[in-house]
């Protein structure tokens, strides 16, 4: 356990350098958040599987280290990502290198003048309005120390505002590119995702690895989806196989809101999604879908929350893993129905296929339903690729991994269609094929 | 074509087949009846590879080689074909997916080419044809929300698509309606030629109407107790399954 203290006390210790590292260049708005969650992380425990919420997913490992709080900043040119060309079908993309924004490789080339994308560090300074009225007040420190430790450390992210009325046709792509190049940094994104009234917008988050480096990123993600608009969000986690991949996102839901996600884990040795809505006003829509690829012996877990504070919302997730090798998935799929939010729908699906013996799923959903007029379900399965399948595949000539890759395909399909952007549809088509069809 | 000999097979522990003998030339139609739980199915699905069965005896020759040597998808690319009684669903695979992986590793296994996409296309739009199928079904998935007799229809649509040398039958005509019955029977018989072999399992004589058989068999405790020709067949109409067993005492 000595480890663990010394990653803390890190954290801790390194904080006065890194405030100086900043130039004072900060709004004292954020000077205080800083401070307070500093203050917040030194209380609060890093959770253990004693935690229910942690009861499935060990972070020991991830403990172990003591990853770099304080990151140089690492240029690199439009040359060393030229591999990663899911970028190209994007004419708006905002790029960050070890959490930090790089202009080089970041462009918007076709958007309304009144759609704001930039970084946080700038955003903090000329959108002070927005930034005041938004920022921290969706992802609490308080009680989470991983929050407390991003906030803490605050220093970049993405920033996205769409005003009132106002349909952004091109998605918007947010790159965080991880080098990993001299330590092992703990890198912490920190984005903001404001839209106002009748808009409409398509987020995609892609987190990628130039190397096959540790690192710890460590993101939060706080959305609010204006009355009546529609926001879609990609994320697309592909980080390096011996990283660590915290993840939190927290969406404010107004009256009539519509918010769409998707969440495809790939990478990382333990990667973490919570992700959880709030409807904060009736007639809202929230859907979640997911997919997991694990194989080795890496870890992912998903958690989601969605408070349904309000009556006449609906709320769909549908989350599906595949496993593979000795890797482990864990589900948890909270739904919370409040006293007077009646007629609410809330439907939720986990379904798992477990290509290996040692592969294992821990699911659960958790329904807490305080209103008595509502339709609420749930369904998880766990389960190997059918054989009847496999065997009329087979009878139509199509030999085993080519028969398996289809399976695969087709159990994936429901979420990967979910997905609107035909770019990242092939792209994970792609990514299915490679896995699974080892004959091609 | 087909030449089976002494075939014993087990499933789950409990002999099924007790010593089959069948031959099969090329351009013949053989049916094969009996009732209910006298091997017929297992008989088509163990040509056809299925893994839960166990060969314990016996060989299926097919054109010189031993087709239970060989796995699934090796006899299927050899040319055997089985339409199955029950067509599983497959949701998330698309009918053309599912139709050209198979035409193409059949394909590759032959030495030829991959088909190229729009003669591809041409060729199963035609084929649907032949079974009277929409053509909106080649989008949807495998046999995902269709009818009984849809599910059927796709079998011989399938069939006709990858030209099988052997085409085994098994039970496709039951749950069909006699329309569907027609369409089914008639894209079987377009698809007959003097260089393929179909065995058709059927219960009923009703198939046989419009299918003809070159040569009935009756199945009966695992093994063929009876072998004529088509008028075979309507004497069972006629007569029954009982009778089959009280001429057959003991097997």
């Amino acid at each position: 356990m000595n480890d663990v203290v010394d990653f803390r006390e890190l954290i801790t210790e390194r904080f006065g350098e890194f405030e100086k590292s900043l130039n004072g260049s900060s709004p004292i708005l954020l000077k205080s958040i800083r401070k307070e969650a500093l203050e917040r992380f030194s209380l609060t425990k890093f959770p253990t599987t004693k935690d229910e919420e942690w009861r499935f997913t060990n972070i020991l490992p991830l403990l172990k280290y003591s990853f770099d709080p304080i990151v140089d900043k690492h240029e690199l040119n439009v040359k060393d990502i030229s591999n990663f060309k899911l970028k190209d079908s994007f004419k708006n993309h905002i790029v960050f290198v070890d959490g930090i924004f790089s202009e080089e490789l970041s462009a918007s080339n076709s958007l309304d003048k009144l759609v704001i994308v930039k970084n946080l560090s700038i955003a903090c300074k000329e959108d002070q309005e927005l930034f005041k009225k938004h920022f921290s007040k969706y992802a609490h420190f308080q009680d989470n120390a991983f929050t407390a430790l991003n906030s803490a450390y605050i220093k970049d992210g993405a920033f996205i505002s769409v005003p009132d009325n106002i349909s952004v046709e091109e998605p918007i792509l947010v790159l965080f590119i991880s080098t990993a190049m001299n330590n092992q940094p703990l890198v912490q994104p920190r984005n903001l995702y404001i839209t106002g009234r009748n808009s409409k917008v398509t987020f995609v988050e892609h987190y990628i690895s130039l190397s096959s480096n540790t690192y710890f990123t460590n993101a939060v993600t706080e959305i609010v989806v204006g009355e009546n608009t529609t926001l879609n969000h990609i994320k697309i986690q592909e980080e390096s196989s011996s990283a660590f991949h915290i993840s939190r996102t927290e969406i404010d839901q107004e009256r009539d809101s519509n918010y769409e996600s998707v969440s495809i884990s790939l990478g990382a040795e333990i990667s973490r999604d919570d992700i959880s809505s709030k409807f904060n006003g009736e007639g809202g829509e929230c859907t979640l879908n997911g997919l997991y690829l694990m194989d080795n012996t890496q870890l992912h877990d998903t958690h989601t929350m969605i408070d349904h504070a309000k009556p006449y919302c609906n709320s769909h997730e549908h989350f599906k893993g595949i496993l593979d090798g000795k890797s482990r998935g864990v589900f948890n799929g909270k739904v919370m129905v409040r006293p007077n939010a009646q007629k609410t729908n809330a439907f939720q699906e986990n379904n798992n296929i477990i290509l290996s013996n040692e592969a294992l799923v821990n699911t659960k959903p958790q329904l807490e339903i305080f209103a008595d007029d509502v339709k609420c379900s749930h369904g998880a399965t766990i389960g190997q690729l059918d054989d009847e399948s496999m065997f009329y595949l087979k009878s139509r000539g199509i030999g085993e991994e080519t028969a398996r890759t289809i399976l695969i395909h087709a159990f994936a399909s429901d979420v990967v269609k979910s997905i609107k952007i035909d770019s990242i549809k092939n792209y994970l088509e792609n990514i299915l094929d490679q896995r699974f069809n080892k004959e091609s | 074509m087909l030449e089976i000999k002494n075939l014993h097979v087990k499933v789950e522990g409990k002999e099924i087949l007790k010593g089959i003998n069948l031959t099969v030339n090329a351009g013949e139609v053989h049916a094969i009846m009996g009732p209910n739980g006298s091997g017929k199915s297992t008989l088509a699905q163990t040509l056809a590879g299925k893994t839960e069965y166990e060969v314990t005896n016996g060989e299926a020759l097919f054109e010189g080689k031993n087709l239970l040597d060989l796995s699934p998808e090796v006899r299927a690319r050899e040319g055997v074909f089985l339409a199955f009684q029950y067509p599983i669903e497959l949701p998330g695979v698309s009918n053309t997916n599912l139709l050209k992986t198979a035409l193409n590793e059949i394909r590759k296994y032959r030495g030829l080419e991959a088909i190229d996409t729009m003669e591809f296309l041409s060729m199963i739009k035609s084929k649907m044809k032949l079974v009277e199928l929409e053509q909106s079904l080649l989008s949807r998935a495998v046999n995902e929300g269709f009818s009984g007799g849809e599910k059927k229809r796709n079998e011989i649509f399938q069939m006709a698509v990858l030209e099988p040398k052997l085409a085994i039958l098994d039970e496709t005509d039951s749950g069909l309606d006699i329309d569907a019955l027609r369409i089914v029977a008639n894209g079987v018989n377009k698809l007959k030629t003097k260089d393929n072999a179909t065995i058709v399992v059927t219960h009923y004589q009703r198939l046989l109407d419009y299918i003809i058989p070159d040569f009935v068999h009756v199945l009966y405790k695992g093994k063929i107790v009876m072998s004529g020709g088509k008028e075979l067949a309507l004497e069972l109409e006629d007569k029954g399954y009982d009778w089959v067993k009280e001429d057959i005492p003991q097997v």
